[in-house]
């Protein structure tokens, strides 16, 4: 919008001939609201009573974590050989959902640094939520490999601690890259996170009524005064943070794609797979934010802060990363024939005619690259029922694509004789499910007790925060405001002068 | 016991736009003032230029931070994979020239360790963080994580002054000028 009102930042003269009309950006935050009114309505979200669909949501994802922990300690107790990976399919479930979870993990800091680094102001709506759900989904991760291992209580030889066998990691192997990556993206996204969190958390402790939460929330917010020479600081330790999580968001789903690529399964032993394995994370994680958003704004009201705009922006490139992993698919089966390589060649069309396995392989071409094309049409990303519809698509999409990697190249490898069929036990599949369980009730109970928007950050972005806004100027420049989405209207009860007034003052 | 002995902290205005606070920080920031901050629930752009702040030093620790992490990594897996404890493993060499291999774990590290830099020097810089401050005893300062925008010209300030500074701030547009003391 400040683009739009600076390129005719001239004063009109009187008998000057009449002026074009220049169309104003989308407002980032509709109807008009002040910053009170911010502050109110999301600190409300957690200080108000929540909705009853929060209980009705918690009781059976709380359940679903319980049975989580009752199939890890069977397994713990028991042995890996409670699920189902056999001699030559070795990794199964447990690592599909390792990759699968990590991947959803990448939106919410690809959202908070890399649109934070272009200047991309509408992520401020989005992305606290989003981070919270990348802390929470690294979590879910992190859990398979480290069970998966068998002897759980053994993990900790994966870091370099001197031990009484004077044995050392090899550093040579791209399984120890994974459990740097993966730590370090850990404690990097709680940083990120934490620092965001700070301001926000100064405003709950001066909104608190008691003195419990008002001591809490005080406690975490570090005595923050939002004074300008703190701000000077933290907004410089933010943009750095931002500017270390890009490439840390790509490294990390490149170190994940190294454990397969760098083996030498025809199947895996592919050079597109570090930048087609980031295209699909950072897919499979929009997807993830949009099934968690559009219930969250409805819920507990917040269309005026989290637009149709947003979810516009986000379809986009939803259409645009699923477009990149219907191309590194179409790719990965040319070079299986270009390559000249039979085994290669042979393990594709394992994959996608004669194998086992070969309807996952369409449920994953139809969920990751058919249905998102469908953002193409306005109508489509307009429509929040397809848009949910989509992304639901996508997430089990981004399962299915995993499953195939992983499961249809062990279960066929260079010799006939050692093939075998692999199928989940009951375990491993309630170890998915609790572990959904246990993703979804950490969100739960972060929208219960942490601000879920930005509240500093969505501040900023108002058109009366800058410091040179000038109400007339608008009028003066004869700029008006652009057509509102229509899922907006319905919102406003179908008042679209209620959509531009907000804007003809901005 | 002690005495309860007050201290003045110094002067806090309420101002309620940006625009407005942003000309007094202009303001005070040319008569002279030294000892003095803008409060906002934001951060407001071109603000360190209208106070007079220069450049945040916190990426020269972040960029010695990552140096130190880079070599960390360099360190810990020289000497394990060639000093302590060389494998042979893929017939790669177990020497120098296998560093291709050092360098996923050295970029994590080096960007672990620029982040929990970042983090901590920005608190160090911040002066955070503190249980107390005598702000947070003024009735009105609360709202600057809302609505409000405060400048408080501190008493150590050399400029200081009991009655002029008042009429200073009053004359900048300030509201709900007040005394803020804190414990001495």
């Amino acid at each position: 919008m400040a683009d739009a009102v600076h390129a005719h930042d001239h004063p009109v003269h009187d008998g000057a001939p009449p002026r074009a009309k220049v169309l104003l950006r989308e407002p980032l935050v509709l109807n008009n609201r002040n910053y009170s009114w911010i502050t109110n309505k999301i600190a409300g979200v957690v200080e108000n009573p929540q909705p009853k669909l929060w209980w009705i949501l918690f009781i059976p994802c709380f359940i679903l974590t319980c049975i989580m922990v009752g199939c890890f300690t069977f397994l713990i107790s028991t042995g890996v050989g409670v699920w189902g990976p056999n001699s030559p399919v070795m990794w199964g479930w447990d690592i599909t959902n390792f990759v699968f979870w990590i991947g959803i993990g990448h939106a919410g800091t690809l959202i908070s640094a890399i649109l934070y680094l272009t200047r991309q102001k509408w992520r401020t709506a989005v992305n606290r939520s989003a981070e919270a759900m990348t802390l929470f989904a690294v979590m879910c991760a992190g859990l398979f490999p480290a069970l998966h291992v068998g002897r759980v209580w053994m993990a900790w030889f994966l870091a370099p601690i001197p031990n009484s066998n004077a044995v050392w990691q090899n550093f040579k192997s791209p399984l120890l890259w994974d459990v740097f990556a993966v730590s370090t993206y850990f404690t990097v996204s709680v940083i990120f996170w934490y620092l965001g969190l700070v301001p926000d958390l100064a405003t709950m402790r001066d909104r608190a009524k008691s003195s419990v939460k008002k001591f809490a929330y005080g406690l975490f917010a570090l005595g923050w005064r939002g004074g300008n020479r703190q701000w000077r600081h933290y907004e410089i330790a933010y943009m750095l943070l931002a500017a270390l999580s890009t490439p840390l968001v790509l490294s990390v789903h490149t170190v994940v794609s190294f454990d397969f690529a760098t083996s030498i399964v025809p199947g895996w032993h592919t050079t597109i797979f570090p930048p087609y394995f980031v295209a699909g994370a950072i897919f499979g994680g929009f997807a993830m934010v949009l099934t968690l958003m559009i219930p969250v704004r409805k819920i507990y009201g917040l269309q005026d802060l989290f637009t149709m705009k947003h979810v516009d922006n986000m379809t986009k490139i939803i259409a645009l990363t699923g477009t990149i992993v219907g191309y590194a698919y179409l790719m990965e089966l040319f070079v299986a024939w270009y390559s000249g390589s039979l085994y290669e060649f042979d393990a594709f069309m394992i994959r996608i005619f004669d194998g086992p396995y070969t309807p996952y392989y369409y449920a994953m071409f139809f969920c990751n690259v058919i249905a998102p094309q469908a953002f193409w049409f306005k109508k489509c990303r307009e429509n929040l029922w397809a848009v949910m519809a989509v992304c639901m698509c996508v997430n089990a999409g981004m399962w299915f694509e995993r499953f195939v990697i992983i499961v249809t190249t062990l279960a066929r490898d260079f010799l006939p004789g050692a093939w075998d069929m692999y199928h989940p036990s009951w375990v491993e599949i309630w170890s998915f499910i609790g572990t959904l369980g246990f993703f979804l009730m950490l969100f739960l109970i972060f929208l219960r007790y942490f601000p879920v928007i930005a509240i500093g950050e969505i501040k900023a972005v108002l058109p009366e925060a800058d410091p040179h806004y000038d109400p007339e100027r608008a009028k003066r420049d004869n700029l008006v405001a652009p057509p509102p989405y229509e899922g907006d209207l319905e919102h406003t009860g179908g008042r679209p002068e209620s959509a531009a007034a907000s804007t003809a003052t901005a | 016991m002690s005495t309860p002995l007050k201290r003045v902290h110094g002067y806090l205005a309420e101002f309620t736009t940006v625009q407005d606070i942003f000309r007094a920080a202009e303001k005070v920031r040319d008569s002279g003032f030294t000892s003095w901050d803008v409060h906002s629930p934001f951060p407001i752009h071109g603000m360190d230029d209208a106070m007079g702040l220069s450049r945040s030093i916190l990426p020269r620790f972040v960029f010695v931070g990552g140096a130190t992490g880079t070599l960390t990594a360099f360190t810990l897996q020289y000497y394990t994979q060639v000093v302590l404890y060389p494998t042979v493993v893929q017939a790669k060499p177990a020497n120098i020239f296998t560093i291709p291999a050092f360098f996923p774990v050295m970029f994590e590290l080096t960007i672990l360790f620029s982040a929990f830099t970042a983090l901590f020097g920005c608190l160090a810089l911040m002066k955070l963080p503190r249980l107390h401050h005598p702000l947070f005893n003024s009735k009105n300062f609360p709202r600057f994580s809302d609505d409000r925008f405060f400048i408080c010209i501190e008493a150590r300030d050399p400029k200081f002054s009991t009655e002029k500074t008042k009429s200073f701030l009053e004359s900048l547009g300030g509201q709900n000028i007040e005394l803020v003391e804190g414990e001495a």
